[in-house]
């Protein structure tokens, strides 16, 4: 995994340096003494995309920043003298009726996600993982769905979750279930957005775990099976395991992602019918963007929200990667 | 008794694996069923579309659908080239150079800035766009092409540099070495050897940029939604807006929208993989 690869590759430089003085080192930590016109070389490399992180990632999180600080209206939004409120926007959003529910669907959408991406990810990195005829190609094919555009698949999911000529419906009709309004029932809209992401998540962790798989020692299969532990018994004494790690990151990872799904759920249902599937991601652009007089300032203080949860999971997502490195 | 047991055993092996190819050929086609009523439904004919049960196979089938998209859809698709093409361009130039001194040339604050990269990852987008809404009305820049390119570069640049940081890495330092007692600068040794080296690297960062821009739909809303220059993912979400009736075209335009993903699928597969595992940072 070239992710985990990529922090490790920096960490012996610094080491490297301080050794460099202190002793004649390896031969490799020879050259690099960071002389001053390789500095400059560097930074010469790094000059484009340093501006480009500036521009293009602080400042557009900047003005959303500022965005939800100031009353805004459509008027001021183009001039940009909208006066400064603090923090009103944000108790717009904490009073809104919209604010429980959209919590709620959010943390449900995205810890039955998760839980069903990994599970049946797992299930099937193991299965791949017995090397059978076609497995290599019948794994590649299992990308597909994570590499559509989330567009066509939410029209298809769309289609085929229709109430009156959805193949959905068509085949519970044949095992004798009645219909289901999958779409536009309150009950169940939520329910079939989170059906599509799982359908789209599980590639992922399908390819994640399988590599995770990989690095598990086959002797350690063979030693067990001798000792007659059943296929069952091996999953959850070896696999499960020592499986951890990578699974830790597989998580947390799907989790930082889910939490920011917006595009399936605004297709296939805008959020409704009645905010039955509206999320922070959609509640966000509903605000900002859905309404024909947008709501720019709460729009943004609930993206904001959204932000800082993302990056509390990421954050702790890059400490357990850091950690499992130094271990 | 044991030389029974010898003689069965081959036998017995291949009958399990061939009951476990069948068993991944029937998951495989659950799971790319919806693929399936895709490209059933593009073929499907109108009349035939709201019949109930739906029909399995396309038996009347119908070109009605991809008409459709030859009639409609094509500035939507070219709109959509046009803004794949320029992010992989603007990714690749931003994100290489970048590579190579994060893991080259050793610079001080390479680690916050390889950190930052991390985190940028994991800014939703939909707070990207916004942010960049109110950035482009200002400048003028909503509804125009360079624009969406840049806002879709934002979904790649992260991701490339760091690809190319762990690519460049595996470069033996060595060989650089020795370009630089030949009297070669940075630029040249960076033009001459490890762009050369790194093509792997720039086609899996190639693919993935061009394809997230082509599938991205959040900044297209925002940002180009109504202008002259629409891509096809906009396309589609029209189609599903205006005319509920004619799915056939929806689904027409949703296997053509699929055919870069497929092409790339098949032909470079092993980049995918190698990208999925590098942290796949799609949704």
């Amino acid at each position: 995994m070239n992710h985990t690869t990529q922090v490790p590759d920096r960490l012996p430089v610094r080491e490297e340096t301080g050794a460099a003085t202190a002793a004649p080192s390896p031969p490799r930590a020879r050259a690099p003494r960071r002389p001053t016109s390789q500095q400059w070389a560097a930074w010469a490399f790094l000059a484009p995309v340093t501006l480009y992180l500036a521009l293009f990632y602080a400042y557009p999180l900047y003005r959303n920043l500022d965005l939800s600080l100031r009353n805004y209206t459509v008027r001021s939004f183009v001039q940009g003298d909208a006066p400064f409120t603090g923090l009103a926007n944000y108790r717009t959003v904490f009073d809104d009726p919209t604010f429980a529910p959209a919590l709620l669907h959010t943390a449900v959408f995205t810890a039955v996600c998760l839980v069903f991406q990994y599970a049946i990810g797992l299930a099937l990195a193991v299965f791949f993982n017995q090397h059978f005829r076609l497995s290599a190609t019948l794994r590649a094919l299992f990308l597909v769905p994570w590499l559509l555009p989330l567009i066509v698949s939410a029209s298809t999911w769309s289609w085929m979750l229709n109430s009156d000529s959805g193949i959905v419906n068509a085949a519970l009709h044949a095992v004798g279930v009645d219909p289901v309004n999958w779409l536009t029932s309150p009950s169940w809209s939520l329910t079939s957005v989170i059906i599509a992401n799982i359908w789209i998540g599980v590639p992922f962790n399908l390819v994640v775990l399988y590599s995770g798989l990989q690095s598990i020692p086959g002797a350690l299969y063979e030693a067990a099976a001798l000792d007659g532990a059943g296929a069952w018994r091996r999953f959850w004494s070896i696999t499960f395991p020592l499986l951890r790690p990578v699974s830790a990151i597989t998580l947390l990872l799907g989790l930082v992602y889910t939490l920011k799904v917006f595009d399936i759920i605004w297709i296939m249902t805008k959020g409704g019918p009645a905010d039955s599937s509206t999320t922070f991601a959609t509640w966000s652009y509903q605000l900002g963007f859905g309404n024909l007089l947008p709501a720019f300032g709460p729009g943004a203080a609930v993206g904001n929200l959204l932000v800082v949860a993302a990056l509390v999971f990421g954050l702790v997502y890059l400490r357990v990667q850091r950690k499992q490195y130094e271990s | 008794m044991t030389t029974i047991a010898t003689a069965h055993r081959p036998r017995r092996a291949r009958r399990t694996t061939w009951w476990k190819t069948a068993t991944g050929l029937v998951l495989t086609a659950l799971m790319l069923f919806p693929v399936y009523w895709m490209l059933n439904v593009s073929f499907t004919r109108d009349q035939d579309m709201r019949k109930s049960p739906p029909g399995l196979f396309p038996v009347h089938g119908t070109l009605a659908g991809y008409r459709a998209v030859l009639d409609e859809q094509l500035p939507y698709l070219a709109t959509s080239l046009v803004i794949g093409l320029g992010t992989v361009v603007l990714t690749v130039a931003l994100a290489a150079p970048a590579g190579y001194a994060l893991a080259k040339l050793r610079p001080r604050g390479g680690g916050v800035l390889g950190f930052l990269f991390l985190v940028a990852q994991m800014i939703p987008g939909i707070i990207m766009a916004m942010g960049f809404y109110a950035i482009y009305l200002q400048l003028g820049l909503l509804q125009s092409v360079p624009g969406l390119i840049v806002a879709d570069s934002t979904l790649a640049v992260p991701f490339a540099v760091l690809i190319f940081t762990a690519f460049m890495s595996g470069i033996p330092g060595e060989l650089l070495q020795a370009a630089t007692m030949d009297g070669a600068g940075p630029l040249t040794t960076f033009r001459s050897i490890v762009l050369p080296m790194s093509r792997n690297a720039v086609v899996t960062v190639s693919l993935f940029a061009f394809l997230w821009s082509w599938s991205d739909f959040v900044f297209a809303s925002t940002l180009a939604g109504g202008g002259a220059h629409e891509p096809i993912t906009l396309g589609i979400y029209h189609y599903i807006g205006n005319n509920n009736q004619e799915w056939n075209a929806i689904m027409a335009t949703a296997v053509v929208a699929s055919l870069p993903a497929t092409v790339i699928l098949v032909l470079a597969q092993r980049y995918v993989a190698a990208g999925v595992t590098a942290g796949a940072v799609k949704d």
